[in-house]
């Protein structure tokens, strides 16, 4: 393959911008926190390339231990924002401003 | 090949990722989410980390979307009154000159020929182990070398973190009167 390291880079940190465009963007909490998973996914992509071209198992294994705690906190997070909905009985963000007047 | 592989692959994750993005509807979201995190599995795959991409087609787009299909179907957002999908047109305006900056930042600093550009060394099937550390080698032998050497520590951890994210998701959704606590 002769496609380089660089090329890896561009597109996760590509990967990296839509998910900050679609945290700025949604109202949706449901979809805001997709854009995040969307982020780490990124994140992982870089590590795997890094792991890759340096020849290393490090970024692999880091790799590993991110997507055990993503499992975690999508389980957590998802959990609240059902007990958010149960208590506002809404999960846009724009009817959840209870701190911001 | 690989290499016309590499660009097919890109372009179905960005593409899928926009769309997850841009879609008003949470379930069509999903939907073009899992297509992104497929095709990051694909990059994966011709990064060699085939353990990672099996790994993240069973976990990502297997578990935790399916997850998210359900909290998406039983809160049934998509119904409901009151709030716009999009925010005000000033928000709508930040966010896309900032995510314009972001992506021209990224394209002129990786694109560059001012950086080193390492090549990629053949790997192996199951090579020795030295104690520099763990070489990069396709079998998922080596992931269970250096679970139980190299990172016991923050594997007991990461077991340690899924025990208390599961009592503390039965803690969180347990249903209690508002008026109690």
């Amino acid at each position: 393959m002769t496609v380089g390291l660089n090329a890896f880079l561009i597109v996760a940190g590509l990967l990296f911008a839509v998910g900050l465009l679609g945290v700025t963007l949604r109202q949706n909490t449901l979809v805001i926190y997709m854009s995040l998973e969307l982020m780490l996914n990124a994140v992982n992509l870089a590590f795997v390339a890094f792991s890759r071209y340096n020849g290393t198992m490090d970024g692999n294994l880091f790799v590993f231990f991110i997507i055990t705690v993503a499992a975690a906190e999508v389980a957590l997070g998802l959990a609240i924002i059902v007990a958010l909905f149960r208590r506002r009985q809404s999960v846009m963000v724009d009817q959840l401003n209870a701190l911001s007047h | 090949m690989l290499d016309i592989l590499f660009y097919v692959f890109s372009a179905i994750t960005l593409i899928a990722a926009v769309l997850m993005v841009l879609t008003p509807n949470a379930v069509n979201g999903a939907m073009c989410m899992i297509v992104a995190f497929i095709g990051t599995a694909a990059l994966f795959v011709l990064l060699e980390a085939y353990f990672l991409a099996v790994i993240q087609v069973v976990v990502y787009a297997g578990a935790v979307m399916v997850l998210f299909l359900f909290i998406i179907m039983l809160l049934d957002v998509d119904k409901g009154e009151g709030a716009t999908e999009y925010k005000d047109k000033l928000t709508i305006g930040a966010a896309a000159i900032g995510f314009l900056l972001l992506a021209m930042l990224v394209c002129s600093a990786f694109s560059g020929s001012h950086l080193p550009e390492p090549v990629l060394t053949a790997v192996t099937e199951n090579p020795e182990v030295f104690n520099g550390g763990v070489p990069f080698t396709t079998s998922s032998k080596s992931f269970g070398y250096s679970l139980f050497t190299k990172y016991m520590l923050p594997f007991q951890v990461a077991g340690f973190l899924l025990l208390a994210a599961m009592i503390g998701v039965i803690v969180v959704s347990k249903k209690h009167d508002v008026a109690e606590d």
